[in-house]
């Protein structure tokens, strides 16, 4: 669950990024965060995810008060998160199992846990013939599901995807966001920061609209006409 | 999860990067070794000179003359009080006749000593000292020992030894600093490009819960393994360079007075200094070079 009480961000440059943020997202919800270039989204997603801390306010993700968590917690607060990239972020030397590895390796999984996990979740996105691939050899879809497996590969319960399908096709996003949808199914809440209003109103979820670092809107089966508010 | 289950990990990413970065890999451990060769090399020499020095003391003396109106028994009863005075290693009486028999010998020829009696000569003592610096000390401290009527003592030439000595060793801690800094900043800058082209990976990987410790650990085995390696070869470059500057000097005639202390006698001090320098640098040069990463 994450919570945002009255969040203000100000960097150090005086650009005041988030300016009294309220919101709050349960369990297993699925959440797309819309919003122009500049907004605040980026602001958020990364408040969320401890890179920066907020300036005023009180910040809570799945259990953890990041206003005055110890930075040794912060790793333990991220395993709760998956987080997937617009650019996939895949390490081109690895396969795509060793893409999957090195992240479980770094939670402190054992051979037996990563090797039963990794092909669980290779099959749940559809992958598990790419093993040992390297990314270079797959398509722009296969490497943001290589992405999405490796979000989900040390069992996080949010899934937060910054602009997932920004380098991809129609058809290619919207399987990617069919494959998010699939995942939600089971539980986990999943956060899309997207600005593809096509798809924001087709899968007619909660959106969230930020806009001069404000929550504009916020409506479940809401929608998105790719302007502010 | 356990973390035996990386220990593993860190080693096999550790030598992978190694390999993986081989050019880099090459030019820090090249870099180790020379500056290692460098600093055994004048270490080498400050422990030569130093045993040199050590040697000249033992054979630095003074004599201290005994009062004519002594008797032989008078001046031997002084041994007890010089042996007690301060910084004295070894005391030697000399009797007046053997102090002549030394002082004719080489000069038979000369005729006009023949007839000379040994009651011109003094019974002394020759007095050895522990440490050269405080020679002077211990002169004046014997200069008041009654029935002692004299010190002569070449001051000079000791407080010479102690300069060069002094000297010798500034210079040799100097340099070692110096080259201790110039190999930590190599192997900083080597881990660091080993970093930098991994920068992606780290940063990946602490989006995901790595923890600091984690993502440390495979650079340290790096930097470890760099400075081990450049330790081991810098070892094995230095005793044979040893060995040979070793043989050309008891060769040259111009060195017949030196003495050269064997590669044997310091075999486990350098190899242990060589190898605990070589993971120092590596580990703090790893650990310097990985800390901006770690800011995500």
């Amino acid at each position: 669950m994450i919570r945002f009480i009255d969040i203000y961000k100000e960097y150090d440059n005086g650009t005041k990024a988030l300016r009294g943020v309220n919101l709050r997202i349960d369990d297993g919800e699925f959440v797309f965060l819309v919003g122009a270039s500049g907004s605040g989204k980026s602001t958020l997603i990364k408040l969320i995810t401890g890179e920066i801390a907020c300036t005023e306010g009180r910040l809570m993700v799945n259990g953890y008060n990041l206003n005055n968590i110890a930075p040794k917690q912060i790793p333990y607060m991220r395993r709760t998160l998956g987080i997937i990239f617009q650019d996939f972020r895949l390490i081109e030397k690895k396969t795509i199992y060793d893409n999957l590895t090195f992240i479980m390796r770094a939670v402190g999984a054992s051979s037996y846990e990563i090797s039963k996990r990794i092909n669980y979740v290779l099959k749940l996105v559809g992958l598990e013939q790419k093993a040992h691939s390297y990314p270079g050899e797959l398509s722009g879809g296969e490497q943001q599901r290589v992405a999405i497996a490796r979000a989900l590969v040390n069992n996080p319960s949010m899934i937060i995807a910054d602009e997932p399908t920004g380098n991809l096709d129609p058809q290619r996003s919207l399987e990617i966001m069919t494959l998010l949808e699939r995942i939600n199914e089971r539980g986990i809440t999943v956060l899309v920061v997207t600005h593809e209003k096509g798809l924001v109103n087709r899968f007619a979820k909660r959106v969230i609209t930020i806009d001069q670092g404000k929550v504009a809107r916020d409506e479940t089966g809401g929608y998105y006409n790719g302007k502010t508010v | 999860m356990a973390k035996q289950y990386n220990i593993g990990y860190y080693f096999a990413e550790g030598g992978r990067s190694v390999l993986t970065h081989g050019l880099m890999s090459f030019a820090a451990i090249s870099m180790i070794v020379a500056c290692l060769l460098i600093m055994g090399s004048f270490s080498l020499v400050a422990i030569n000179m130093d045993s040199m020095l050590g040697a000249l003391e033992q054979e630095n003396e003074f004599i201290a003359y005994i009062d004519e109106s002594y008797t032989q028994e008078e001046s031997e009863a002084l041994r007890s009080t010089l042996e007690s005075t301060y910084n004295v290693a070894s005391v030697e009486f000399v009797t007046r006749v053997e102090a002549m028999e030394d002082f004719l010998s080489g000069r038979e020829e000369n005729e006009l000593l023949e007839s000379l009696p040994p009651e011109v000569l003094r019974d002394r003592y020759q007095i050895r000292v522990t440490d050269i610096e405080q020679m002077e000390k211990t002169v004046t401290e014997v200069e008041l020992v009654t029935g002692i009527a004299k010190v002569t003592a070449a001051l000079e030439i000791a407080q010479g030894f102690v300069m060069v000595r002094n000297i010798a060793t500034t210079i040799a801690a100097a340099l070692v600093g110096m080259l201790l800094t110039i190999s930590l900043f190599i192997i900083t800058n080597t881990v660091r490009l080993a970093t930098f082209y991994r920068r992606e990976e780290i940063a990946i990987m602490k989006m995901c819960g790595a923890t600091d410790g984690f993502i440390r650990w495979p650079f340290m085995v790096e930097g470890m393994i760099l400075g081990l390696v450049g330790a081991l070869v810098a070892f094995f470059l230095q005793w044979g360079l040893y060995q040979l500057v070793a043989s050309l000097m008891l060769d040259a005639d111009g060195f017949s007075l030196v003495t050269i202390v064997p590669f044997s006698d310091m075999i486990q001090l350098i190899l242990l200094t060589f190898c605990s320098t070589g993971l120092v640098i590596g580990i703090m040069g790893s650990l310097l070079a990985i800390r901006k990463f770690l800011q995500v």
